[in-house]
């Protein structure tokens, strides 16, 4: 439960009030981790939180973590500027199963501060382009200001990403689609017979586009989303992520979609 | 080019009109296009008209004194731009702009409101249809308004 | 040695005096704040002699009884999770320097006190086991746990009655118990005769018989000790039809009973600290008040508290009805895929010490008796 210090290098603020930092473990030994894994990130003493890891899986020597800046210990977090230290346990959890699902075309939908996530999973498809088929990457935001990595998205595209990106609303300057999610889905031309779906986002978001994939075709076993609830030890000991019979920091975060479903349904679960 | 009346018979939004109907649809149909930016209807204005389109992308949008053109939602290829031509008061609720040069396929809305009167199987055919249309869109706005993403509100 | 042996009850304290002079601290049952808790102990006389307990929902009361016996009792509040899991542990402290870094990182020692358990009950060797099971069992093993029972002696006891609400004969887990201490004893009071019939169940228990007076046991002894487990059997005072039980609950989230019990239910929490395999903890950052130095906690914590749940934008568990449906699949079915057993030994401590009784073997019944009889009124 002792955390390892980890080096801020860089920081670059987002949106108003996300920044992405990227850390170097001061031990020197590489990070390594999987697309989907997620740390226990603290700031000095201000609490722990459970992050998503969103760099490249294939450089390890960099840890890289997408922060929404939300509470005592995100705001801690977020105000670590290059030259600090910040605290870090783990990998923990069950990541994409990017290798089971090679040979299929896959649709990524991300929704707000679902992207960072996914975005080790895309980089380690993109560095494996040959093995996937199409590769389609359905994102929301709340608004074009809240887009992330608006330049990566670009450079994804190029690299063989289809990229759709919608709003919710947007002025006058914006010249992309506007709405929700599942109306990309139409104008992405998917072909849901040999679909493979990875969501995140939150969570009414990941059940109205899966619901819309599978409507389309898609089975549910071949869905996988990236579950969250409050995750306070990381290790599988202290209770508080269940969902049902699922510990989401051992059974999760990302899940089969056939799985989890169900108990997705019971309120207040 | 494709015929108008094969390209309304291969919309979704369309599919299974009889072909009597598919043909009269089509009658009252003519091809347009409309550059980047150009209005195609204006909030307020008559609502005789409506669209699909063909090519393209148009934007829903509101006009605000202080925060300009609002897009609320983007309509794209494939889909039907206008139910009010159909419902009283037929007037536009929103305004219409094309954010890319768009091929449309422009419909009498006022005529064939006319034939609905006269044929009621027409009228139901088309109300059902456009009825699926709201109902789309309804379900989409309903989850924009949930501001899925927007900063999360206090606890308590 | 193995088998089956007699200590007579003038020779008892020889048992503790072997363990003390192999630098155990002996823990036991002892009276207490009108309860029995478990504390240190280095006599038999620390022992509740002659006391008993009335147990049901909500009520619990120490009475005398009419005769000398040194286990003559169910469970108290207390249960040896106290030992595996304590309520608060540090588990390092570290300066927080400059830069948000952590240095001059401190874990206190393990220290790891040479416990014997007296007086364990056969609910509690299973709730031990289901600990271990849940605690260590996993990938990453519990930091605060680790060696805390390996090296614990364990002198069980069997039940010579049933508590008010037991049932551990519906749980499987009693009331004899046959695997996991290295003695067991069975009280036998019958007039003048004050003997324990001595179950050996290790190497190390054998060893420590050794250094007691005892004789091995006849028949009579043994068919004593058979009688006394009989009929606490008999005696249980809940009952849990566990048919499938994990099937029922899943199949009731939205069961009206859960309505039912919210009105009642306060969340105070009462039951999950006295369970013996409840487990949740938080885990917290404590600074001082200039911020340069933090200690890590873990500190018992419970899924009745509205902070459980909470993830950004509020608790996903609201409801004190959520919140008591959350416990009780837990305890009762969710345990199952998470653990591979039940994590309810059916002790009926959360019965007795909620403050309004709420019966967890009440509320399964009324589920099921729903689904049995469907047209019968609530």
């Amino acid at each position: 439960m002792v955390p390892a210090p980890f080096d801020v290098l860089a920081k670059r603020q987002d949106t108003e009030d996300t920044w992405t930092l990227e850390l170097q473990p001061r031990s020197g030994e590489p990070f390594e981790f999987a697309p989907g894994q997620f740390t226990m990130l603290s700031a000095g003493g201000a609490g722990e939180v459970p992050m998503s890891i969103s760099g490249d899986p294939d450089e390890p020597q960099r840890l890289v973590h997408t922060v929404h800046s939300l509470g005592l210990a995100t705001q801690a977090v977020c105000e670590a500027e290059p030259g600090q230290v910040l605290s870090v346990r783990g990998p923990f959890g069950r990541p994409w199963p990017l290798e089971a699902i090679e040979g299929a075309d896959v649709v990524i939908a991300a929704g707000g501060l679902g992207l960072p996530p996914v975005r080790p999973a895309i980089l380690r498809m993109l560095a494996h382009r040959e093995r996937y088929g199409r590769l389609v990457l359905l994102y929301s935001a709340r608004s074009p200001e809240q887009v992330l990595f608006p330049d990566e998205l670009t450079a994804w595209s190029e690299r063989g990403l289809e990229v759709l990106v919608t709003v919710d609303s947007a002025g006058p300057e914006w010249r992309g689609h506007v709405g929700v999610v599942t109306r990309l889905i139409r104008p992405a031309k998917l072909e849901t017979g040999i679909l493979v779906a990875m969501s995140c986002g939150p969570e009414v978001m990941m059940r109205f586009v899966l619901a819309a994939l599978a409507d389309d075709g898609v089975r549910s076993d071949r869905m996988y989303v990236s579950m969250e609830r409050n995750m306070q030890c990381g290790i599988g000991l202290c209770g508080h992520c269940q969902l049902g019979p699922k510990l989401l920091c051992r059974d999760g975060p990302v899940c089969r979609w056939s799985e989890i479903a169900p108990w997705l349904s019971v309120r207040e679960l | 080019m494709r015929m108008i009346d094969e390209l309304i018979a291969a919309t979704p939004t369309f599919a299974g009109l009889e072909p009597a109907h598919l043909e009269l649809l089509a009658g009252c149909g003519r091809n347009e296009h409309v550059a980047a930016g150009e209005l195609l209807m204006r909030e307020g204005e008559a609502a005789d008209r409506f669209f699909l389109i063909r090519r393209g992308l148009v934007a829903l949008e509101v006009d605000a004194p202080g925060r300009g053109a609002m897009q609320i939602q983007t309509l794209h290829e494939g889909e039907v731009v206008g139910w009010s031509w159909l419902f009283a008061p037929f007037r536009w609720a929103v305004d219409g702009r094309a954010v890319e040069s768009c091929g449309l396929i422009a419909f009498d809305g006022a005529c064939l409101r006319g034939k609905c009167e006269d044929d009621h199987e027409l009228g139901y055919q088309l109300m059902r249809r456009f009825a699926a249309v709201v109902i789309d869109r309804l379900q989409g706005t309903r989850l924009q308004l949930l501001d899925l993403y927007g900063r999360a509100p206090a606890s308590a | 040695m193995t088998g089956v042996h007699v200590i007579e009850r003038g020779d008892f304290d020889g048992l503790l005096a072997a363990l003390a002079r192999r630098s155990y601290t002996i823990v036991g049952p002892t009276v207490r704040d009108r309860a029995i808790v478990y504390d240190e102990i280095t006599s038999a006389e620390d022992l509740p002699i002659g006391w008993t307990d009335e147990q049901d929902g909500g009520y619990y009361r120490l009475r005398r009884r009419d005769d000398e016996a040194l286990f003559g009792y169910a469970v108290g509040p207390q249960s040896w999770k106290q030992y595996q899991l304590p309520a608060n542990v540090k588990l390092w402290r570290a300066r927080v320097d400059q830069d948000g870094g952590l240095s001059e990182v401190t874990e206190p020692p393990r220290e790891s006190p040479r416990l014997a358990f007296l007086g364990a009950r056969s609910c509690e060797l299973h709730a031990i086991g289901m600990l271990d099971r849940v605690l260590l069992g996993g990938a990453h093993p519990d930091p605060a746990d680790s060696a805390r029972t390996e090296d614990v002696f364990i002198i069980a006891v069997q039940c010579a009655q049933a508590g008010g609400t037991c049932f551990c004969v519906s749980m499987n887990t009693g009331p004899v118990a046959e695997r996991g201490f290295d003695l067991a004893l069975t009280e036998i009071l019958n007039g003048a005769m004050h003997h324990f019939v001595v179950e050996v169940g290790s190497e190390r228990g054998a060893d420590v018989l050794e250094e007691v007076p005892h004789r091995e046991a006849a028949d009579v002894d043994r068919n004593a000790a058979k009688a006394v487990h009989a009929q606490t059997a008999s005696q249980m005072g809940r009952e849990l039809d566990t048919t499938d039980i994990k099937g029922l609950l899943y199949r009731n989230y939205e069961h009206p009973r859960w309505d039912e019990v919210a009105e009642r239910c306060l969340t105070c929490g009462n039951c999950t600290m006295v369970c013996p395999t409840c487990f949740c903890t938080t885990v917290e950052d404590v600074t001082d008040l200039e911020g340069e130095h933090v200690e890590r906690h873990q500190r018992w914590d419970s899924c009745f508290t509205i902070d459980y749940s909470h993830i950004h934008g509020g608790a996903v568990r609201p409801s004190p009805r959520s919140r008591y449906r959350q416990w009780m699949t837990h305890k009762l079915a969710s345990w199952w895929d998470q653990f591979g057993t039940s994590g309810c030994v059916g002790c009926g401590r959360c019965i007795t010490w909620c403050p309004v009784g709420i019966d967890l073997t009440e509320e399964a019944r009324a589920i099921r008796d729903s689904e049995e009889r469907p047209d019968a009124n609530d």
